[in-house]
């Protein structure tokens, strides 16, 4: 099983919402962040002091599916979530060593 | 004596008005102040508004408008705790009950030490602020008031003008703020760290109610009803506008951007600017002294970032900067008697004002914070007013936050 986490910009959370769906990934935790990589932040000025707002408002979308599912997750997600300008986001995965279904007890592949 | 009925309840609705401008301005610093510190900035204007009131009626009243104690420097305590109610104030001839006159008087002593708060945000103590706002009503606008306001003031009878506080209320806030900023010292990472406004939305309602009372503050300051009132209230409505469109214009050109905070700012220089001169000049010279007024509020706001004294919320650049403004084109656009000779006495008044107002000023914030303590300590500044001293959270989004206790 691997946790494939999505930074991306706010606007494509409904197309990658979409893209999920249509692989047939059921759930998701979306969260509302701040960040920056290469991408840097806006000027805001108040009565002529500027300042430099370093981070980005961005959505992070986690999901838990299984190897081959985690595969097609990232090129969907990349397709849906890719504008071609800077600040599109990142997608990275890592193995989950087990899931729990708490409702059920269930555990590992059946919890997902 | 004559009572008119007319001037008397637009001198009561002027009053309410004034009132009004002091929670106004709890939203406007409220919103301008970081979301630790809002409820601490509001309570304080609540706090101003019940000390102010109280001492005013015991005797800074008194010491204002009571019979001249000599020189034309304090009244008497003849009026204190609102004596002698009935009869005519001294040297006034009013067609207005006395009391009447005695509270609108009163709102203008709680709006000027509101006013002060804005120089002590995110780092003044509650209850040092209220023992220092019944002191400085005493010492500081007492005594200016009576200079410049009461016909037996030696301001007044060299013939300064000031029709509505440009100097009472403007120039003395503005010089009492850079005293008050001076004493409490800069707050923890200012300048390097980022204060900006928490909610804009709530500045731009406050200085809505700000514009809306200040009606009351210069037309009811004609202290009648009828032409002069109505002139008045023409070239508040005017220099506002005019204060609005000057700064948005200069910040504009300086940043490339036109502010929500700057409008509103604008508008308050420009309100600020016309204070002094409302009633002595035309319409048209009121649109000149609010575009003045938002032009010089603008500029006079980045001074406090060269100069290292830190009036948080501007209270020097807006009150004190524009006042003068005001005050000195008075000496130079009034209907009658503008010239060489007004403008000396014009800028007479505004040197002893800021000299008196800045020293004392100096000297009871530094009585207080060496007695009762005027500035909170590093922790409480960092961990923010509202919960450590209030007890208490402006904003709430639920969640886990917090179990009821007993």
């Amino acid at each position: 099983m691997m946790l494939v986490t999505a930074i991306v910009k706010p606007f494509k959370l409904d197309d990658v919402k979409h893209t999920l769906h249509e692989l047939g990934v059921d759930g998701m935790t979306v969260s509302e962040v701040q960040g920056h990589g290469r991408q840097r932040g806006h000027t805001e000025v108040y009565r002529g002091a500027e300042y430099v707002v370093d981070f980005v408002p961005k959505v992070r979308i986690e999901v838990v599916v299984d190897d081959e599912t985690a595969v097609q997750v990232v090129d969907a997600v990349t397709a849906a979530a890719r504008t071609g300008q800077i600040g599109d986001g990142k997608i990275w995965t890592v193995p989950v060593q087990d899931v729990v279904r708490i409702r059920t007890g269930e555990r590992g592949p059946d919890a997902l | 004596m004559h009572v008119d009925t007319g001037d008397t309840a637009w001198l009561l609705a002027s009053a309410a008005l004034v009132l009004f401008m002091t929670p106004g301005l709890a939203l406007f610093y409220g919103g301008m102040v970081r979301a630790k510190n809002v409820l601490a900035m509001m309570v304080q204007n609540l706090g101003a508004i019940a000390v102010v009131s109280v001492v005013w009626a015991l005797v800074a009243y008194s010491l204002a408008f009571g019979p001249d104690a000599g020189g034309g420097f304090i009244g008497t305590l003849h009026l204190a705790g609102l004596a002698h109610a009935t009869a005519p104030v001294p040297g006034l001839h009013l067609a207005v009950p006395p009391l009447a006159f005695a509270v609108f008087q009163m709102m203008f002593a709680v709006i000027t030490a509101a006013l002060l708060t804005g120089a002590g945000a995110d780092r003044m103590r509650f209850s040092g602020f209220l023992v220092f706002a019944a002191i400085w009503v005493v010492v500081v606008y007492a005594p200016i008031a009576h200079w410049v306001f009461s016909p037996q003031g030696w301001l007044y009878q060299r013939g300064v003008l000031d029709f509505a506080g440009g100097n009472v209320v403007e120039v003395d806030s503005g010089a009492s703020a850079l005293a008050l900023a001076v004493v409490l010292g800069r707050r923890h990472g200012w300048p390097r760290d980022v204060m900006a406004p928490h909610s804009l939305p709530l500045t731009v309602v406050g200085a809505g109610i700000l514009w809306f009372g200040w009606f009351g503050f210069n037309a009811g300051s004609a202290l009648a009803s009828g032409q002069l009132a109505a002139q008045a209230f023409v070239s508040t409505q005017l220099a506002a506008c005019t204060g609005l469109l000057g700064w948005i214009l200069v910040e504009h050109r300086r940043t490339g951007h036109a502010t929500t905070l700057g409008a509103a700012s604008g508008a308050v220089a420009g309100l600020v600017a016309i204070t002094p001169a409302c009633g002595f000049v035309n319409s048209m010279a009121a649109l000149l002294i609010g575009f003045l007024g938002g032009v010089t509020g603008v500029l006079a706001v980045s001074a406090k970032f060269r100069l290292g004294y830190d009036d948080s919320l501007d209270v020097v650049g807006v009150h004190g900067a524009c006042g003068v403004v005001g005050t000195l084109a008075l000496g130079l656009l009034a209907m009658h008697g503008a010239g060489a000779h007004l403008l000396g006495e014009q800028a007479l008044a505004v040197a002893a004002s800021i000299a008196w107002a800045f020293t004392l000023t100096y000297l009871v914030a530094q009585l207080v914070q060496r007695t009762v303590g005027l500035r909170v300590t590093p922790q409480i500044e960092v961990e923010g007013l509202d919960t450590v001293i209030h007890a208490e959270a402006a904003y709430d989004f639920g969640n886990v936050r917090a179990t009821r206790l007993g």
